[in-house]
């Protein structure tokens, strides 16, 4: 433990608890997704639809051995332990950054500019923004106009009927496409593996799995908006 | 040519800096930019003015002393050379040139355009030696060194410390200069058995001195006149998080 608090002193290894609780959610965020589609999973009419199945799959999982709602309280205290890791690392890293340059040039030209490297700080605050609204939303059902604790697909259908809504979920998840994308191809860097050998999968891997993560959450609210995914 | 100038002055450390503005008249292509600052400067003299105070010797791109920001690029327009390598054909008759001071805490401004940028020499004296054994000269090849190794290490050692690096970087770190002068030990033989208090010891150093982290921009490779790669930066990476969870980190902090 004392090694890894010296770790967390140096600045190095700040960058490296931002790189592992990025990824610990980076899991997170294609596990999430890739529940979301079964919305589309087509649905015979008879007991739970896949989707609120799914949920209450998730409710259980472990029970009996686990207490009920066990595991699935572990995970989210583990994502919320990562939040708080991530969110507190990027800020000592901005505030040491800062005072590292106090006076700023009278004209600077950046010689590299990625949108999304210089995005990461802005687009983590509205990411974090959204994850509490998105939580009130569709978890705890305070800001949605008729909620019903367990009718997932039902809570999905009735809250994107709004197109406000839906935008503001694809402008999140936009921002969250782009955060991963400057995110997945640094943790590379970060975390020592950066060699002409991964060079050449680096960039593709993080457009890869940003954009799939990109399409993969907008098809929901967008397939609702167009009735695709309609009351049953 | 005939160039407008927007200069940044400062008399002393401490005095707030401006910037101001000369002429320079009838320069020609074939000048280097700092024939260029020397011109402007015996003018200035004859006015009775300070003449702009900046750093420089050798004036072939190897000492590293002359770096300041030419248009708000560190070494200017130009990749890969120093300042005292850029020609003024690189600009064209009727342009306006800001120039101003390397800026980042670590680096006092001096006076003008010259920076104190001897908190890089604290970085290197943190681990930028190696173990051996004295007396009479080992024999040429006695440790043999893999060809690809011997590469890396030539690349790394071609920093010539102008602190480029850390003007261009948006987080004034000085990662890239830093794992340059690690990796050139490092990648060699004689370089593993300090490899990794060395790599302990410059980072520790290096936030020390106030520089800040790196965010993988990659500002830094481009800024450096040496063409340092930022894959030195994730091998230093790599070396540290193997010293602190080795406990080599904290051994060599005392506690
Ligand atoms: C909640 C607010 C968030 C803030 C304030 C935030 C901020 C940041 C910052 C400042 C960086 C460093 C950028 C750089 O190295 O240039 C970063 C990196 C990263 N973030 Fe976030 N982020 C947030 C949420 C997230 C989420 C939800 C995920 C995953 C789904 C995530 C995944 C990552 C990853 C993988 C990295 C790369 C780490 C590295 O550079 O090695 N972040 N974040
Ligand atoms: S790494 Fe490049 S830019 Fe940085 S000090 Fe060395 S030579 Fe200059
Ligand atoms: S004066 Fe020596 S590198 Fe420019």
């Amino acid at each position: 433990m004392r090694r890894v608090m010296t770790l967390y002193e140096s600045s190095i290894g700040k960058k490296v608890a931002m790189a592992v609780s990025g990824l610990l959610l980076v899991g997170f965020v294609v596990g999430h997704m890739l529940g979301n589609l079964k919305a589309f999973q087509p649905w015979d009419g008879v007991g739970m639809h896949p989707l609120d199945a799914y949920g209450e799959y998730l409710r259980t999982l472990g029970y009996p051995v686990l207490p009920e709602y066990g595991l699935l309280w572990g995970v989210r205290l583990a994502l919320l332990l990562a939040i708080g890791v991530h969110i507190t690392a990027a800020f000592q890293l901005w505030r040491q950054s800062r005072s590292a340059r106090s006076s700023s040039y009278g004209k600077a030209r950046p010689q590299v500019f990625s949108y999304a490297s210089r995005t990461m700080r802005w687009g983590g605050v509205i990411i974090l923004f959204f994850v509490v609204y998105h939580l009130l939303h569709m978890t705890a059902g305070t800001v949605h106009p008729d909620f019903e604790y367990g009718a997932v697909y039902q809570n999905l259908v009735a809250g994107f009927q709004s197109p406000l809504i839906v935008a503001v979920y694809l402008i999140a998840v936009g921002a969250l496409s782009l955060h991963l994308y400057h995110g997945i191809w640094s943790v590379f860097a970060t975390l020592g593996a950066q060699n002409p050998k991964v060079e050449r999968w680096r960039r593709p891997v993080a457009a890869l799995v940003s954009g799939g993560l990109f399409v993969g959450y907008a098809a929901v609210p967008l397939a609702v908006l167009a009735g695709i995914l309609g009351p049953l | 040519m005939n160039l407008t100038l927007h200069v940044w002055r400062q008399p002393s450390p401490r005095a707030k800096g401006d910037f101001r503005t000369y002429e320079a008249a009838g320069i020609s292509p074939t000048m280097s930019f700092l024939d260029m600052l020397d011109l402007v400067n015996e003018r200035i003299t004859q006015e009775g003015e300070e003449p702009i105070a900046f750093e420089h010797d050798c004036r072939e791109g190897i000492c590293g002393s002359c770096g300041m920001m030419i248009n708000g690029v560190a070494h200017g327009p130009q990749k890969l050379i120093t300042a005292c390598q850029l020609h003024m054909r690189s600009f064209s008759d009727g342009d306006e040139i800001w120039i101003e001071p390397f800026r980042a805490d670590s680096f006092p401004v001096m006076k003008d355009l010259v920076v104190d940028r001897a908190a890089l020499d604290r970085v290197i004296e943190a681990g930028g030696y190696i173990s051996v054994r004295t007396g009479s000269a080992p024999d040429a090849n006695a440790v043999p060194i893999p060809k690809p190794h011997a590469d890396r290490a030539f690349d790394a050692a071609a920093c010539i410390g102008c602190g480029a690096c850390v003007a261009a970087c948006p987080n004034a770190s000085a990662m890239l200069f830093t794992a340059a002068k690690a990796a050139h030990l490092s990648y060699l033989p004689q370089g593993q058995t300090e490899r990794y208090e060395r790599a302990a010891g410059m980072v520790t150093a290096h936030d020390e001195e106030g520089f800040g982290n790196c965010t993988n921009h990659g500002a830094c490779q481009e800024a450096c006149p040496k063409g340092i790669s930022v894959e030195y930066i994730s091998r230093l990476n790599r070396d540290f998080l193997r010293a602190s969870l080795s406990g080599i980190a904290a051994a060599g902090r005392g506690d």
